[in-house]
């Protein structure tokens, strides 16, 4: 019998549809017509496969699913035209990779006639994605879609996930090829899940077996091998306390009793300081990036550090490894678990106490039950998380808002927190949220932004209005781009260079979208505003009125020692 | 840490693209390459890279381990010159008129085992194969004779003192990964 003859843009759609996509982010233009052609029928009636969300900018569909990916363990996938399409993918490309999520990017080229020949809307989009991707490709025939949608599938799930770039001309998504689906779960020269070496489980069990003070750094790759459980049965079993990276958050349930808070720069004041008295290290899926250690050559040095991580090459490049287990964390935490003596540190645990009393007396306290002066970021943030009592998703955008709702959101579920970590990336949060609403359309999606951060995708208040996407917008507005504000008091005398920043009227911004939307200046008013919003159906945008130079402390200065954390600052 | 030549040996599959790629690794960490060479290795569509870098050790390895960690390249390793068998070529241009006139030239030309490829009344041309030390001494020596009018030595080619490539075993493993 002769095979079915279709076009590659007919392939993708199927192509897609046997990888399970559901939801598609993206925004058409001429170089991908074709393709959003053969999406049509995909999208509506008896032929329907997809759900395709129109975003109101490329960087949106990036982030859109990113922030679906992260919450729903699926990969991520937006669709969008050639040239400035493509380019404007970039920075949530870029994000994604740093932060091992899985998308995939499928954009428009040109015909490979015209390639080179700098035509409109032409780039090479193979070229400025490699170094910010796991695995770029351009599709030059349409027989060749099926193997590099499923070779780009399996790339960007597989062991340390990340993004992947399809470069699809438009001659490739015309012609016809017979179909030929194809199924691909092995590449010879990529070998995602690195064997396990006894050898390095049993010394690391050694380790922890003898160590009196040992101490857990929980991270994403926890949540990525979907390892929560294991992680907790490791922990328990030889009692160890365990502070989590900004990425990390819900990896471990925020009330567990071993918990003992957030890692880095603004992360909890005992998690850092004890992280200098500890004699073993255990990191878990972590990467030891320069927020969380500080000032790396004095960074645990009195530690034996062991590290779990699935990519080798993570091993000792920012912090050397005493023991390096390679693996799945899913199989190498079982795996030690399965070698440790139960043990009990209560007098070492008991010890983080002093740090965490400090903390609450000088920090937690103030930030999150003041009683005079203008409404703080903490807050807001901890009656959020009380109203929706830790069962909720929390995305947010970056600076102070990023640090302040990380430290004060509570975590009872997995795959919980959806935040711009590795590349600190503005803009992040809006679009992030509209892709978690659809990753995990069950849940409540609480999005924390600041004015700076909202502006660069306010846009995407049109996919909102559109989809009525049930994101919780908290827009903790200070009229300052305050991270680097506070920077500026730290460290360039107040002078405050371009950070004070004017405002539009919300409420009229909302009006406009048809969002329902509600303003918290008063502190007596927070509590029943935000089960309002909580309560309320759909969308909403919460604008709190916030005070206008609050710092974030907790600090750990740029180049400091994380044991030289300051619980207030002086300037 | 003490810098040192390091050879890198990196393997990939024939595909578009990788040499971009794994020399992105090195621009990231402005780190320069001394010298480059690309053939195909002895296993069927699979590419060979020999590379050679100054560095010191830390560096390297991160650099290799992330030139291997591109899903098409296959294995990277850094080597230092004992653990290898290197080779190098280099072509001189000289003028004959110097080289007729000073007998010094010639007799130099030859204690270096290199090889006369072309002689004609305005310039000749020499051939010399052999490790990079000798290719400079030989270039220094004719530099000093000022008959040199043109000079060019290819990347480094190296081969393991393993038995057969190293990504052999490695390969055989993936295929009866497949065959299961």
């Amino acid at each position: 019998m002769s095979k079915e003859v279709i076009t590659g843009s007919e392939a993708l759609m199927r192509s897609l549809h046997n990888e399970g996509v559901k939801t598609i982010f993206g925004y058409p233009g001429g170089a991908i017509m074709p393709v959003f052609d053969a999406l049509y029928g995909y999208t509506r009636g008896e032929k329907k496969m997809f759900d395709h969300i129109l975003v109101r900018h490329e960087q949106a569909a990036a982030h859109a699913a990113q922030g679906y990916a992260r919450v729903s363990g699926d990969v991520g996938v937006c669709l969008v035209t050639s040239g400035p399409g493509a380019t404007n993918t970039l920075t949530g490309i870029a994000d994604a990779m740093m932060d091992s999520t899985p998308i995939v990017v499928i954009a428009g080229q040109v015909g490979v006639g015209a390639l080179g020949t700098d035509a409109f809307q032409e780039v090479d989009l193979v070229g400025v994605a490699q170094p910010i991707t796991k695995w770029a490709y351009q599709i030059r025939r349409p027989e060749d879609v099926a193997w590099a949608v499923s070779r780009a599938f399996y790339i960007a799930r597989s062991g340390r996930p990340g993004p992947v770039v399809l470069d699809f001309p438009k001659n490739a998504q015309n012609h016809t090829c017979e179909w030929n689906p194809i199924k691909v779960d092995n590449v010879r020269s990529y070998n995602p899940y690195p064997a396990i070496d006894s050898s390095a489980i049993e010394e690391a069990a050694k380790l922890i077996n003898g160590a009196k003070k040992p101490f857990a750094l929980v991270g994403q790759g926890v949540e990525l091998g979907n390892a929560q459980n294991e992680l907790v049965e490791f922990l328990e079993k030889a009692d160890i306390p365990a502070g989590r990276t900004l990425l990390g958050l819900s990896a471990l349930p925020s009330d567990h009793p071993l918990d003992i808070g957030m890692l880095g720069m603004h992360g909890s004041y005992a998690a850092n300081m004890k992280t200098q008295e500890c004699d073993v290290l255990i990191a878990i899926g972590m990467r030891f990036s320069d927020r969380v250690t500080g000032l790396p050559s004095t960074y645990a040095k009195q530690a034996k550090i062991i590290h779990l991580d699935i990519d080798a090459s993570e091993i000792n490049k920012n912090i050397k490894a005493d023991v390096a287990v390679l693996g799945n964390c899913k199989e190498t935490l079982p795996a030690i678990s399965s070698l440790l003596n139960e043990n009990n540190h209560r007098a070492w645990r008991d010890s983080f106490k002093k740090y965490d009393d400090m903390e609450t007396e000088k920090v937690i306290e103030p930030g999150i039950h003041p009683t005079e002066g203008p409404l703080l970021m903490g807050e807001v943030t901890h009656v959020v998380a009380e109203v929706t009592n830790g069962e909720a998703v929390l995305v947010n955008d970056v600076g102070q808002n990023q640090m302040i709702s990380s430290r004060y959101f509570k975590f009872k579920n997995k795959r919980s927190i959806v935040t711009s970590g590795g590349f600190g990336t503005m803009g992040f949060g809006l679009p992030a949220a509209i892709g978690a609403s659809f990753g995990a359309p069950e849940r409540t999606i609480c999005c924390f932004c600041g004015d700076g951060g909202l502006q660069m995708s306010i846009q995407e208040f049109g996919t909102i209005m559109e989809q009525q996407a049930p994101v919780k917008i908290i827009l903790l507005n200070n009229n300052f781009l305050g991270n680097v504000r506070q920077w500026q008091d730290l460290m360039f005398n107040g002078r405050y260079s371009f950070t004070h920043m004017m405002n539009p009227h919300y409420q009229e911004i909302s009006k406009a979208y048809n969002i329902p939307y509600d303003l918290v200046v008063d502190r007596k008013d927070l509590r029943s505003k935000v089960e309002k919003m909580i309560s309320t159906k759909g969308p909403y945008f919460l604008e709190c009125s916030i005070k206008e130079n609050e710092d974030i402390v907790p600090m750990t200065l740029p180049g400091k020692s994380v044991d030289g954390m300051l619980l207030e600052l002086d300037y | 840490m003490e810098k040192k030549l390091y050879t890198l040996l990196v393997y990939s599959e024939n595909i578009a693209g990788i040499l971009n790629q794994i020399t992105a690794v090195f621009t990231r960490r402005q780190v320069n390459i001394e010298s480059l060479n690309v053939s195909a290795s002895s296993i069927l569509n699979v590419h060979k890279y020999t590379i050679t870098a100054w560095s010191d050790e830390e560096q390297i390895n991160k650099i290799t381990k992330a030139i291997e960690k591109k899903i098409d390249v296959v294995k990277a390793d850094y080597y230092t010159d004992e653990q290898l068998f290197i080779h190098e070529v280099a072509l001189f241009k000289i003028s004959t008129p110097v080289l007729l006139d000073n007998p010094e030239v010639s007799r130099t030309i030859r204690r270096h085992d290199a090889r006369m490829m072309e002689v004609n009344h305005t310039y000749s041309t020499v051939l010399l194969a052999g490790l990079t030390e000798d290719i400079a001494d030989l270039f220094n020596k004719l530099n000093d004779f000022k008959c040199l009018l043109q000079y060019t030595r290819s990347g480094r080619i190296a081969v393991t003192r393993s038995f057969d490539e190293p990504i052999s075993d490695f390969l055989h493993e993936q295929e009866s990964k497949d065959n299961d």
